[in-house]
């Protein structure tokens, strides 16, 4: 079965509130079906304005969604039969849990054993049967987030819509709920387009993931794709942490390039510079930085140690490098033999092809 | 187990209940201390005078005190035929007292409110007595019976005895239209004088659409102000509160400006045409002028207890309802209107009690037809200066409230009430 790769399609969309400035700017994007897709970024970056313009309760100021090729920017919400999970829950607190999730069926006027049914098997899927009768204040955070996921779930929905779900509740329940959700997509093979601004949410759950910023999609692609290799000096320091140094090119070929820094010459790897003479950000994920590399690397520096902190499974060393004095390194705490003092001078190398010489910040 | 059981005692070993009352007792004074002022004030403006009220509406002692001898011997007699001459010497020592003292018209005035035609003969007795006529060594009975033919009438002497009983229901009985009559059976008084029924008829009448047109004008303000933007809904808020900040007699004067015959409304409807100058509709002096200027008036009393609830329901919930596909008028009737129930039921009760006593609107503008039960209450405080039969209707209006509350915690749940 071929699956419908433009399932949701946003095809050149704007919006604006005040008709000065654009939320969203032009943006084109195309959802597949069954796809679990997030959309990431920083607050006022346009997702959650997507997210709502999708759902039906914005319209777009230009431009087109569709869902499965139909144009639905004139449909309301009530007929586009989108589920969706809002930001704290929205459950019907005078109803109970069993009456939250008939709630969907009955509007639809399905059978009452037909609902009984449905409303069975969307609890079990949660994994709270035996809740029907609850009301929702009697419900921990994380039980009502499931009972809000299977509202939205209940009625068969072809796209369910998240908007940061999971953001009122403990970071350890959160972590079980992001499986948890994840795990459900995985078995009903529902449409999911989920909305956060936690980074570490949308790599672990996601088939891809769009990263917002100023109302445009910096970069869409895959969880290890965006980590590993970032497009724009934003994606690297949105996503993870980033080690970056301000330079100009002054020697360019095909796959390594020469940046000239303020104190210092590195090899990089030319993402989006092009010739001589471009500015350009730097930017190395702090696990590519080796101390002491005992393969041979192209880069190699040597670094005074400003700060050692204790993180646990791993060590962070802030080294004085080419002028960065906010040089991150992460150590894996079994190799213990390094001598890691404040002040001692250590040597650091890296691949040219890990420092991606990326658009001036 | 035993632990369980244990008291558990502070480090300097007195059992931690007594030490955290102890601890507990300063700041519990202290907060009685900043309340009583306003307890006292409660206590001396309000439960005593309701106290005094009461005891005012069910007062009839004075005639207790009048007759003490009378009523003593009145005791033995069963009240068929006429007393023995017994009661009639002690009604006659009773009555020369009152005659020294001077007090023998207010014992004609109250029996005369017992039974019509006391005055007359108790003046003739009054003479009688004043002349020493009566010759207490013969039959007082005969004599007493020859002053005026209706001492020899028993039903005369058994309104007395009616009169015996320090209290009297007879205020309350007014009050519904109804007296004791002469077998001490509750009886409606003629159709022509019964007009206290009308005007607690027309109370409940006018308070219960004052708060249904209330109701219905104030939902749509309310959820406006909850869901506009805070600049606009701001104010929207003070154009609700500007009654408030007007005094009610002069927001009064205005409707009376606005609804008399030739006034603006008026003006305005022969303007355009709706109606002819020479037959301009009465929109004063009657229900409508009432209706009108009480709903004006307590509309902000609607507005904020729903107002308050409104702001507290997340706009989310009637999106969730969209989204799973109620239509708008399903999302609102099934999630948004359940949830400001509570606002419902406050404004309601509060706009329904306070409408049921009101008093200066419908006086200026009722006219006949509009007047209300605390029009007559003022009435019988101010000008017949009956304060016993005020203070009994005052009394059952109080109990009507309370009755109202009563059925609305049955019926709603007090719990659910929310004001802000």
């Amino acid at each position: 079965m071929s699956k419908n790769t433009e399932f949701v399609k946003f095809d050149k969309v704007d919006k604006s509130y005040d008709g000065k400035v654009l939320v969203v700017k032009d943006l084109n994007l195309n959802i597949s079906e069954g796809e679990f897709i997030t959309m990431l970024g920083p607050s006022g970056s346009g997702k959650t304005t997507c997210l709502m313009m999708l759902a039906g309760f914005e319209t777009p100021t230009n431009g087109e969604i569709y869902l499965d090729s139909n144009p639905i920017s004139n449909i309301p919400p009530h007929k586009r039969g989108i589920g969706m999970v809002f930001q704290n829950y929205a459950l019907f607190p005078h109803m109970t849990v069993y009456e939250n999730l008939a709630f969907p069926l009955r509007v639809r006027k399905v059978q009452k054993d037909e609902i009984d049914k449905k409303v069975d098997k969307a609890l079990s899927m949660v994994s709270l049967s035996g809740f029907e009768s609850r009301m929702p204040a009697q419900l921990s955070g994380g039980q009502q987030q499931r009972v809000a996921v299977a509202r939205a779930l209940v009625f068969d929905p072809a796209v369910v819509l998240m908007d940061e779900p999971l953001g009122a509740l403990d970071k350890n329940l959160r972590e079980s709920m992001q499986y948890e959700i994840k795990h459900i997509h995985e078995n009903i093979g529902v449409t999911v387009v989920y909305v956060t601004h936690d980074q570490g949410e949308a790599l672990t759950m996601s088939n891809r993931i769009a990263v917002f910023n100023d109302g445009k999609v910096q970069q869409l692609s895959s969880p290890d794709k965006l980590y590993e290799e970032p497009v724009n000096s934003f994606v690297a320091e949105f996503i993870g942490e980033n080690n970056t140094f301000g330079g100009e090119v002054t020697d360019i070929s095909k796959d390594v390039c020469k940046v000239k820094l303020q104190n210092g010459e590195i090899l990089a790897n030319p993402v989006s510079v092009t010739s001589k003479g471009d500015k350009t950000t730097v930017s190395i994920r702090p696990e590519r930085a080796l101390i002491n590399p005992k393969d041979k690397m192209d880069n190699n520096q040597t670094g005074k140690i400003e700060e050692v902190i204790y993180h646990g499974d791993h060590t962070r060393v802030r080294l004085d490098l080419l002028g960065n004095k906010e040089f991150i390194l992460k150590v894996p705490n079994s190799s213990n033999e390094l001598d890691l003092k404040l002040g001692n001078e250590i040597k650091v190398g890296w691949n040219s092809q890990d420092a991606r010489a990326l658009d001036p910040k | 187990m035993s632990s369980e059981t244990k008291q558990i005692l502070t480090t300097d070993g007195i059992p931690l209940e007594i030490s955290l009352k102890k601890a507990e007792r300063k700041n519990k004074i202290k907060a009685f201390l900043l309340v009583a002022p306003l307890l006292l004030f409660l206590i001396i403006t309000y439960i005593f005078p309701i106290g005094e009220m009461f005891t005012r509406s069910i007062d009839d002692k004075m005639i207790t005190k009048m007759l003490p001898k009378t009523f003593k011997s009145m005791e033995t007699w069963d009240g068929k035929e006429l007393p023995s001459e017994d009661v009639f010497a002690s009604f006659l020592s009773d009555f020369k007292i009152l005659v020294e003292k001077k007090e023998h018209g207010k014992l004609a005035q109250r029996l005369n409110k017992e039974k019509n035609g006391f005055n007359t003969i108790t003046k003739k007795l009054f003479r009688q007595v004043k002349r020493n006529k009566i010759d207490e060594t013969q039959s007082i009975k005969e004599q007493i019976m020859k002053v005026h033919k209706r001492w020899r009438n028993v039903e005369y002497w058994q309104a007395i005895k009616r009169t015996a009983p320090p209290y009297t229901s007879a205020k309350y009985l007014k009050a519904m239209d109804m007296y004791l009559n002469e077998d001490n059976k509750i009886t409606q008084v003629s159709e022509d004088r019964r007009i206290h029924r009308i005007l607690w008829l027309r109370t409940v009448e006018v308070a219960f659409f004052v708060t249904v047109f209330c109701f219905l004008m104030g939902y749509p303000i309310a959820h406006l102000l909850a869901t506009l933007p805070m600049k606009y809904s701001n104010l929207l808020m003070i154009c609700v509160l500007l009654p408030f900040w007007t005094s009610l007699l002069v927001r009064t004067a205005s409707w009376m400006i606005l609804l008399q015959q030739q006034g603006v409304v008026n003006d305005f409807f022969v303007m355009i045409g709706l109606v002819a100058d020479d037959n301009r509709p009465e929109m004063m002096y009657n229900k409508v002028g009432t209706y009108v200027a009480m709903t004006q008036i307590l509309l902000p009393f609607m507005v904020l207890p729903l107002y308050s609830v409104m702001k507290t329901i997340s706009p989310s919930l009637m999106r969730a309802g969209k989204s799973l596909g109620g239509t708008p008028f399903v999302a609102f009737w099934k999630v948004y209107f359940p949830l400001t129930i509570p606002g419902i039921g406050a404004g309601c009760l509060l706009v329904f009690i306070l409408a049921i006593g009101y008093y200066i609107t419908p006086a200026l503008v009722g006219g006949a037809s509009g007047t209300l039960i605390s029009n007559q209450i003022a009435y019988h405080m101010k000008t017949t200066l009956d304060w016993s039969f005020a203070s009994a209707m005052g009394l059952m209006l109080l109990g009507g409230v309370l009755v109202i509350y009563w059925l609305y915690n049955k019926l709603v749940g007090v719990d659910n009430i929310k004001l802000g």
